[in-house]
């Protein structure tokens, strides 16, 4: 099944190598040599596609349309393997007024108030961020980034949703402090706080990370921008970084096939970042969006200029005239195939009308941005019907196609489906019955043992190569909940986004376990008072030709449509990634959710930390013995069996609800909801966060109680003068609670009868351990570093 | 009074600057990078960001922006000017601040919230504060190490011109803790952590920053009084 993909880079470079001996292959040549024998196995083209490609053209394609046939029908950019599933997204979608744009643009758009919009989406670039870490998670950024300020919107956060390999293997030494590092250099330097992610850590994600980025922006909803290339005569202007040989088949190598050995021979396909040139792009857009100049506009991300092209005259149906020698190249004797295909990053093309031409390069040239008329938009055909895309290179003709075959004609597969065959045995190993800690002091051990474990410790040797303070509309940023912006400096309007996955859950049932990350982020958001309204999803998958993973794929699919119908929140945009798989090792089926949450007056947010002792703690939601796919299990007995807890979405409405008032009435001081870890890893966090201890008394079993990870639960600190106000807000809205404890003087976490650890104690054991895996050797464990003394500096001469 | 903000291509705080500015109580004035009309603003502030991409050096570039040739010699005749991160690094290469800022002994970027204690008060943009009070601000920076000869940093210590250090840990290894300083005449206030991000409880882990935007204030009122700007220029 590799074989073929094997080599489809070097492949490539064969056709190339043609162009430069005998000039670029021609329509005239196609017409003149239709027998020629064409790589497009070796490209990734199935026989039936490439006959497909013949019968559009009526002859067989010139190479430079085979490479972008070849791009533009790869899994990443037809989701011709997801494509049949994700319509459950469109027929489920909840009735929503606030959707200004929805699946299918750059972003989804949501209305916010009167004049103010969002627009957020969370995107994948998993397979490039294991071949180069630094430039695969920085372009990863870069492009989601640009998805976001195509819609018209500026940029104001992003967020990282990471998972990588065992914690203590060699190479995730080199994966993470890599993808890490890229991120920031590429965020920090555009200047977007980073809010929030995860950060999850399991064997099965050792050949295949996970990098996800989410970027969230904000428009006046009259600046809401069209990809469509409207109005013939029009000028196609592409703005930004000259085009390179950089990422030639990003998509097509790297995002849509598995893994071999040579992965890291594949480096010239991931792009190389440039996150100045993205800020002055981004500045130029807005300044060009403001004044009214702009007829389309899409970014240029996978697929690069071929997939801009064909998507703007596609989604207007008219055609296109580019001459593709004028596009500014960073290497001069690259060919037209190359130019069509490169993914160089910091690009975008509009569509302008000749009138504004010269004010558009005004404004690209006060930026310091390139910006250059490459070609124009031409009519419909006389009966009505699309017209073409012609690209001509050094007056040869290189392309002729009608461009709704590339962007919407491609390839659709009904995947065959097959429940994975180990399931049922998977099931059937129930975590319920593992040996479990008796006496107070092996329940302590394990309270410790957990807070220090890759996935539940502290986050902070990662979270703070972010800068999260740029803009200064950061109210809550990692380690709480959701990440929580101001939108809007005189209303106090703002939003909280969260996004979660769990890929064990979704292993154990990939049904239940997409709708247990909806749930998640759903909670994550509620918890800090906002009302939840949209949803983005990163579906990451292994191979679609694999009938196990695509029944995985379907099933999460279904699931997380079924949630958002029930919740009311739309899924408004994401991004599909499969192939994460090495040989037949799938990782986890990996549906990761973004929920969108709005406040009308943010400063009412509640933070996950205790502030002040003596307030009361209570839990809300049901606990039950669930510890099958949880965090316990696999920390102390490396299981991972059973079937994941249940969902009840009513539940989790009536608990946002709850939390959304107790918010609007200043009732609540903190909130932290139960995930991972259970209310053992919360007491550990809300603890910690000021310094706040606490003291619990729990009922029977003490140890469910601790590590249970059911869903739909909420741990809150309640200062006792609204004691009554808020159990009657809670009982109001039916959410079971329990009164288990205070926020105490003592500045230690204490079960009663069981065990007390000494916040002291506890901080040891949850901060230590990243620094230990990725600490820098000018570091000590405590992540301080010692002044430095130089004596060698020459004082500077004084002009 | 009126603060300017210079924007450079790849200023990032600047926004940021100019709401402390305002939340101070002065006007913000935008300052274009191109233009060296300084537009009778009575102080500057060099926000933080990535100017020129930090390509070739912090600060490097940024240093011949055509606005700087005009905020260099406005300095030199007493005009209060603020560098703060990308800006302290534009002070310093413009050598109107002694010292380099170099890359974070521990190679990371880092941002955190961080205890200072300030030192020197007679300066233009830090008399609000009083010695050895101790004030929280974010910090957030990959090249903030400031180092210099060590005769540079006696002479620093000795005039007083060290305007406050690091305390309950040094974020970036920078030398005796330094964590920003003064030219001779008090007027020009280098920093590397970021007073423009606690001026509000809804963002900031402070209100703290907030000094630094009322102090140099506190100076353009005294001078306009006919007095000195605090620190005095000699």
């Amino acid at each position: 099944m590799t074989t073929q993909q094997d080599k489809s880079g070097f492949a490539a470079t064969d056709v190339l190598a043609n162009e430069f001996a005998d000039g670029p292959d021609t329509v005239q040549k196609a017409e003149q040599s239709p027998d020629e024998l064409q790589p497009f196995a070796d490209l990734g083209l199935k026989d039936d596609e490439y006959a497909k490609i013949r019968d559009i053209l009526g002859r067989r394609p010139t190479a430079s349309e085979l490479a972008m046939y070849s791009i533009m029908w790869s899994e990443h950019c037809s989701y011709k393997s997801s494509k049949v599933h994700l319509r459950e997204f469109v027929a489920k979608v909840p009735k929503n007024t606030r959707m200004l744009a929805g699946i299918g643009e750059n972003a989804g758009v949501v209305q916010v108030s009167d004049d103010l919009a969002v627009t957020f989406k969370v995107e994948s670039h998993n397979h490039p961020s294991y071949v180069e870490p630094y430039q695969g998670a920085a372009t990863g950024v870069g492009g989601i980034v640009r998805d976001i300020l195509a819609m018209g919107a500026r940029p104001i956060a992003v967020m990282d949703p990471l998972r990588f390999g065992a914690a203590d293997h060699p190479d995730t030494a080199r994966v993470l402090p890599g993808v890490v590092a890229g991120i920031g250099g590429y965020g920090n330097c555009l200047g977007l706080p980073n809010i929030g992610g995860e950060i999850v850590f399991d064997p099965c994600y050792q050949g295949n990370p996970l990098v996800n980025a989410l970027s969230i922006g904000v428009l006046p909803v009259e600046r809401l921008q069209k990809k469509e290339a409207t109005g013939s005569g029009n000028i196609v202007v592409l703005l930004g970084a000259r085009t390179g040989r950089d990422g030639i088949g990003g998509v097509s190598v790297l995002a849509s096939a598995t893994f071999d050995e040579e992965a890291e021979q594949r480096r010239p396909s991931v792009q190389v970042g440039d996150p100045f040139m993205e800020k002055l792009l981004i500045e130029s857009c807005l300044e060009l969006y403001d004044a009214g100049l702009v007829t389309g506009i899409q970014d240029l991300g996978g697929a690069g200029l071929t997939c801009a092209l064909t998507e703007t005259a596609a989604a207007a149906g008219t055609g296109m005239r580019v001459w593709l020698e004028r596009v500014p190249l960073r290497e001069a004797s690259m060919s037209p195939t190359e130019i069509l295909a490169s993914e160089s990053q910091e690009r975008m093309l509009l569509i302008v009308t000749p009138e504004n031409l010269d004010a558009v390069l005004k404004v690209a040239e006060k930026w310091g941005v390139w910006a250059t008329a490459i070609g124009e938009v031409t009519p419909r055909g006389e009966d009505g019907s699309p017209g073409r895309l012609v690209i001509t290179w050094n007056d040869h003709v290189v392309v002729d196609v009608p461009p709704g075959s590339l962007a919407d004609d491609g390839p659709v597969y009904e995947r065959p489906l097959r429940e994975p065959s180990d399931l049922i045995l998977l099931q059937a190993d129930r975590a319920e019955t593992l040996p479990r800690p008796a006496t107070g002091d092996e329940l302590r051990e394990t309270v410790l043992r957990m807070a220090a474990s890759p996935n539940l410790c502290d986050k902070t040797w990662v979270t703070e190569q972010y800068d999260r303070y740029v803009l200064g509309n950061t109210v809550l940023a990692q380690p709480e909940d959701s990440g929580v912006l101001r939108l809007d400096e005189q209303t106090n309007l703002g939003v909280a986004l969260s996004v979660d996955g769990n890929g064990r859950f979704a292993r154990l049932d990939p049904y239940e376990g997409a709708k247990l990350a909806l749930a998640e982020a759903y909670r994550n958001v509620a918890v800090t008072g906002a009302e939840p309204i949209a949803v983005t999803d990163c579906l990451n998958f292994g191979s679609p030709e694999d009938p196990a993973v695509m029944w995985q794929f379907a099933q999460a699919v279904r699931g997380l449509a079924d949630g958002c119908q029930q919740l009311g929140t739309p899924v408004t945009g994401g991004n599909v990634s499969f192939y994460n798989q090495t040989g037949a090792a799938a990782i986890h089926p990996t549906p990761v959710v973004g929920v969108m949450g709005l406040f009308d007056d943010v400063t009412r947010r509640i933070p996950m930390g205790f502030k002040n002792s003596g307030e009361l703690l209570f839990l809300l939601g049901e606990t039950r013995a669930e510890l099958s796919g949880s965090e316990w299990a696999w920390v102390t007995h490396g299981h991972l069996g059973g079937r994941p807890p249940k969902v009840d979405l009513a539940a989790e409405q009536a608990l946002g609800k709850v939390m959304a008032r107790a918010s609007q009435a200043g009732v609540v001081s903190a909130a932290h909801d139960l995930s991972d870890g259970g209310l053992a890893q919360v007491l550990v966090e809300s603890s910690l966060r000021y310094g706040v201890g606490a003291q619990v008394t729990l009922p029977e079993d003490v140890f469910v109680q601790l590590f249970s990870e059911s869903a739909g639960r909420v741990l809150v600190a309640v200062p006792r003068a609204h004691e009554a106000a808020f159990t009657a807000l809670v009982t109001e809205f039916g959410v079971p609670y329990t009164q288990i404890g205070v926020t105490s003087e003592t500045a230690a976490l204490e079960v009663t009868g069981q065990f007390t650890i000494p916040l002291d104690e506890l901080r040891a054991s949850y901060s230590g351990t990243l620094p230990k895996l990725f600490g820098t050797p000018a570091q000590d464990e405590s992540g301080e570093v010692r002044s430095v003394t130089l004596e060698l500096i020459e004082p500077k001469p004084q002009p | 009074m009126r603060i300017g903000v210079v924007t450079f291509p790849g200023s990032l705080d600047d926004g940021d600057a100019a709401r402390a500015a305002r939340i101070a109580g002065a006007e913000a004035v935008r300052l274009w990078h191109g233009d060296p009309d300084l537009h009778g603003v009575d102080a500057v502030v060099l926000p933080g960001g990535f100017s020129y991409g930090d390509y070739l050096r912090c600060g490097a570039i940024a240093r011949f922006a055509p606005v700087m040739e005009s905020i260099i010699d406005a300095a030199r005749g007493g005009l209060p000017v603020l560098g703060i991160c990308n800006g302290f690094q534009v002070l310093c290469e413009a050598h109107l601040l002694p010292g380099a800022l170099t890359r974070n002994q521990h190679l990371h970027f880092r941002n955190r919230d961080q205890w200072l204690k300030v030192e020197a008060t007679n300066t233009a943009w830090t008399n609000g504060f009083t010695p050895g009070q101790e004030i929280l601000i974010p910090v957030k920076n990959g090249e903030g190490c400031f180092v210099a000869d060590p005769a540079t940093l006696d002479k620093l210590e000795a005039e007083g011109r060290v305007i406050a250090r690091y305390v309950r840990g040094n974020p970036n290894g920078s030398q005796r803790d330094i964590a920003g300083i003064t030219n001779e005449a008090g007027n020009v206030v280098g920093i590397m952590p970021h007073p423009e991000h606690a001026v509000e409880a809804l963002t900031g882990p402070s209100l703290d920053g907030l000094g630094f935007f009322t102090s140099v204030l506190r100076a353009l009122a005294g001078a306009a009084a006919g007095g000195q700007l605090a620190g005095g220029q000699q």
